[in-house]
């Protein structure tokens, strides 16, 4: 039976074949899929794109998973990847400032800051505070407001900003906290724009991965990434494109 | 349309491999559990069962870890068998196997001991008895196994989604096209797949209910 295990897992690893060269494989956190997508249909060069949740994205790297840009929601996970070697030393930059929005699909419901008070809000979502950066940002703009003890009750979180927004969406809360770049493509409902300067920035840098060393594709991609084409597809998805990149 | 087929075609082929290595595993395994007289068999049983009461994400983790570069099965591909298809498919073949190995369990401890009596009386040795009195007589239990093991690997996600690496066309299936599609607001992609996967599920549950009520050879009338 042993035998026959070991046969077997012997021939799967025999009959199949690992993929081409290359081709830059991308794993690119979920709230940047569609920028990332636009991004690639302008990028002249064969790229594959993966997407996830940042901290899943980093365990799959952490165990080998096959791509040479990692594009993280966050700077914690590229920073990682830096020091357990899983990333190419020099190449950690800034590629795109995430932007708050207070949204409602109700016309007329979200008109500033002073909405959070009315008695219409009953529930209020936001993203993981604890594991979301839009979380964490969304409570220090309550806090910044005073209104982070009143509102408590009427919180309501969702595994992240995307879900957050899906609540807000089909109307199961009022109210939610989100990524401006959730709301590029919709008109309707209403929205306050949170000004950058109540909220520690939501930086999202992006990283070469050690697999990727040697790839010129995903050079050229990371380089394309920082041009002026690159960052007038970030800014029409609502992000702010990165005034000086932080480097190691 | 190309993204929507492409996960779609995956799934298929994931669940076709996985339930044929789960019906050449899955049958000799439940003929020994149905058949042995050994006490601790019934803790293999366990270890087979125990993907029905594990969260898929717990066996996606040690199975991250057990199939990646660092892992024991790392020597095989260098690279390690995490995030490839075949990682898939060794995942799948552990999730489903419960579901496959069960009711041919059931089946074969259903019609006991006398066939298998009259067939050594008849000069039968065990291979024999096996292949051609308890494998035909298992038969709707084989055939439910085996749709049951290609449906539930066609639900599978948290697994995939852990040791999988979302790439499309190797390990991007279709639960978890779906996740990306409701994760990127396309909700009228998304509702196209989870559509169909609802029409698909009715159809398997309804055709195991149909399988497993059609009335067999001993009690039909004549």
């Amino acid at each position: 039976m042993r035998r026959c295990v070991s046969l077997l897992l012997l021939t799967l690893a025999l009959t199949f074949r690992p993929a081409a060269a290359e081709t830059a494989g991308i794993a690119v956190a979920a709230n940047f899929a569609s920028p990332a997508r636009a991004i690639v249909a302008a990028f002249d060069g064969e790229t594959r794109l993966s997407m996830g949740a940042t901290g899943q994205l980093y365990l799959q790297i952490s165990q080998g998973a096959p791509y040479d840009i990692f594009l993280a929601a966050d700077q914690a996970r590229p920073a990682l990847a830096l020091e357990n070697d899983h990333a190419v030393r020099n190449s950690r930059f800034t590629y795109a400032l995430g932007r708050l929005a207070l949204f409602s699909r109700n016309s007329g419901m979200v008109e500033g800051p002073e909405s959070l008070k009315s008695a219409k809000l009953r529930k209020l979502a936001i993203a993981n505070p604890a594991t979301a950066p839009y979380g964490a940002a969304s409570i220090e703009v309550l806090r910044a407001l005073g209104l982070e003890v009143t509102l408590k009750p009427k919180l309501v979180q969702g595994k992240n900003v995307a879900q957050a927004y899906q609540f807000a969406a089909i109307g199961a809360a009022d109210m939610a906290f989100v990524a401006a770049s959730l709301l590029a493509d919709r008109q309707d409902g209403s929205r306050w724009h949170v000004p950058a300067a109540m909220h520690q920035p939501i930086a999202q840098d992006a990283v070469l991965l050690t697999r990727g060393e040697d790839n010129a594709t995903a050079k050229a991609f990371l380089a394309f990434l920082k041009g002026p084409e690159a960052l007038a597809i970030i800014r029409r998805y609502g992000y702010d494109a990165p005034i000086a990149s932080p480097s190691d | 349309m190309d993204d929507i087929w492409q996960p779609i075609w995956l799934s298929i082929r994931l669940a076709a491999v996985t339930t044929v290595f789960l019906l050449v595993l899955g049958a000799p395994l439940a003929w020994w559990l149905a058949r042995s007289r050994r006490r601790w068999k019934e803790a293999v049983a366990a270890i087979v069962a125990m993907p029905l009461v594990l969260p898929p994400t717990v066996l996606g983790f040690y199975l991250l870890l057990t199939l990646g570069p660092d892992g024991p099965f790392g020597f095989i591909t260098g690279n390690g068998l995490a995030f490839t298809f075949e990682g898939l498919v060794i995942g799948s073949i552990i999730y489903s196997l419960p579901f496959v190995v069960q009711p041919i369990r059931n089946a074969f401890e259903a019609f006991g001991e006398k066939p298998l009596e009259a067939a050594a009386t008849l000069g039968a040795g065990p291979w024999d008895r096996f292949w051609h009195v308890a494998l035909p007589l298992a038969r709707p239990g084989i055939l439910t196994g085996a749709v049951l093991g290609f449906a539930h690997t066609i639900g599978e996600f948290g697994v995939v989604l852990m040791i999988g690496g979302d790439i499309p066309g190797e390990t991007r299936v279709l639960s978890v096209a779906i996740y990306d599609y409701v994760e990127t607001l396309q909700w009228r992609k998304a509702h196209l797949l989870a559509g169909g996967m609802v029409a698909f599920a009715f159809t398997v549950v309804l055709a195991v209910l149909m399988l497993n009520k059609r009335p067999t050879r001993q009690d039909a009338p004549s």
